[in-house]
């Protein structure tokens, strides 16, 4: 029962997930990243991705869309303004979410950060709809 | 003295107003209860948000080439104050004490010889500000055709203030709206968002020991992703809390209105039972000494 740490998931509207879990993947902005128990304090942001949620018995997965990492005395939190749990992820939203997303990628008005995220955005809800 | 018939059609008059208060007051308590839910949801986000950027500033080493967004533009020029009301009135002081705390503080500016920028959200803000300051208003928004407030409207008027301050247009920018206390208390507040404060936690800095965090990419781009987005999550705040504050307003004020109602209702019958007895007695008394005279 050891190996356990805090999880917070807050999206702007709830806090979507409060739990004791055993391990967390994370879509880093520089890469993907694990984070098990007394990992270094740590601050990072996500770019668009699963979030892959261990917990005893429970396995969770989410998408988000970017967002905010923290973790600090064996407490890690995740803010991020879209995020949502894959079991409530439907085939139609991802449809027009991956639409969206090309239709931004096609205009010339984004820098090439903004772009590099749009691109794996476009690619995880891709992978999702298989 | 007024007719019985005058008193009979005030009476209902006022007992109609009242159904209507009545009516207003339950529709404001269902919404209330959801929109205090939301903003009780709401307000661990904005927290967190907060305590990160704090983590992040305390650890910082030089502040030099810190984001304007943290630090300002070292200028104290312009200010672009953000008054967020309602669109829609019958809510006791809810509109009119933003916007007097907001009127006291472009007061103040002008004093100083400040230039001031105001943007309005919600009709009833710039209804009120409209004749005095007009002039200083730069953009109005309303939302009056959505039915839920959600974080992309925040959003929207989240880019508007971070473009007009990256056009170099303002210097501090400051926030103004009711904070939901509980269902009677709604305090107005002003909450400076750029350039971001430490509100009060000096105390609390050296209490702290200093904390070490590994960063990923590095501390400046972190904080140049985090600070935009605060600042829309802090008006999505105010957004929630406004709402829950608007309705609880609205039902203490119709609440009020309704017992009025009642009282009013209960002296004008009172009345018009007096001037019923009155003019009956008046008319036996007629007709005895009618009889009498015989």
């Amino acid at each position: 029962m050891s190996e356990v740490f805090n999880l917070e998931i807050i999206s702007p509207e709830k806090t979507i997930m409060k739990s004791e879990v055993l391990q967390v993947s994370l879509p880093g902005f520089e890469g993907e990243m694990t984070i098990l128990k007394d990992h270094i304090s740590l601050i990072t942001f996500l770019r668009p991705g699963i979030i892959e949620v261990e917990g005893n018995q429970t396995k969770e997965k989410f998408f988000a869309e970017g967002g905010t990492v923290e973790f600090k005395n064996n407490n890690l939190l995740i803010l991020s303004s879209l995020i949502l749990n894959l079991k409530d992820l439907r085939q139609d939203y991802t449809q027009k979410m991956i639409e969206q997303a090309k239709e931004d990628l096609s205009k010339s008005t984004f820098n090439d950060k903004e772009k590099y995220l749009l691109a794996y955005k476009i690619d995880t809800l891709e992978k999702l709809k298989v | 003295m007024p007719s019985l018939d005058d008193l009979r059609k005030r009476i209902s008059s006022v007992k109609s107003t009242q159904k209507i208060t009545k009516a207003m007051k339950m529709v404001a308590a269902a919404k209330l209860r959801k929109a205090q839910e939301s903003a009780e949801k709401g307000r661990p986000f904005s927290r967190k948000m907060n305590d990160i950027i704090l983590n992040l500033t305390t650890s910082m080493s030089n502040t030099d080439n810190a984001p304007k967004l943290l630090i300002g533009t070292g200028k104290d020029e312009t200010h672009l104050c953000v008054i967020m009301t309602a669109d829609r009135g019958l809510c006791g002081g809810f509109n009119s004490n933003v916007c007097k705390l907001a009127k006291v503080h472009f007061e103040k500016n002008l004093k100083e010889n400040k230039n001031l920028k105001i943007i309005t959200v919600g009709t009833k803000g710039f209804d009120q500000l409209k004749r005095e300051y007009g002039k200083y208003i730069i953009e109005k928004i309303t939302f009056k055709d959505k039915r839920q407030i959600g974080f992309v409207e925040a959003e929207v008027i989240g880019k508007k203030i971070l473009d007009l301050f990256e056009k170099k247009e303002f210097d501090k920018c400051t926030l103004f709206f009711n904070q939901f206390k509980n269902v009677i208390t709604q305090t107005p507040q002003a909450q400076q968002i750029i350039p971001a404060k430490k509100n009060g936690n000096s105390e609390k800095e050296e209490k702290q020991e200093q904390e070490f965090y590994e960063f990923e990419p590095d501390q400046d781009e972190i904080l140049e992703d985090l600070l935009p987005k605060n600042i829309s999550t802090q008006v999505y705040k105010a957004f929630l809390e406004n709402a829950a504050s608007e309705q609880g307003s609205r039902m203490t004020a119709m609440d009020n209105a309704t017992r009025n109602a009642g009282d009013l209702v209960e002296k004008l019958t009172i009345n018009y039972n007096r001037s019923r007895q009155a003019s009956i007695t008046k008319e036996l008394i007629e007709i005895i000494s009618g009889a009498e005279s015989l």
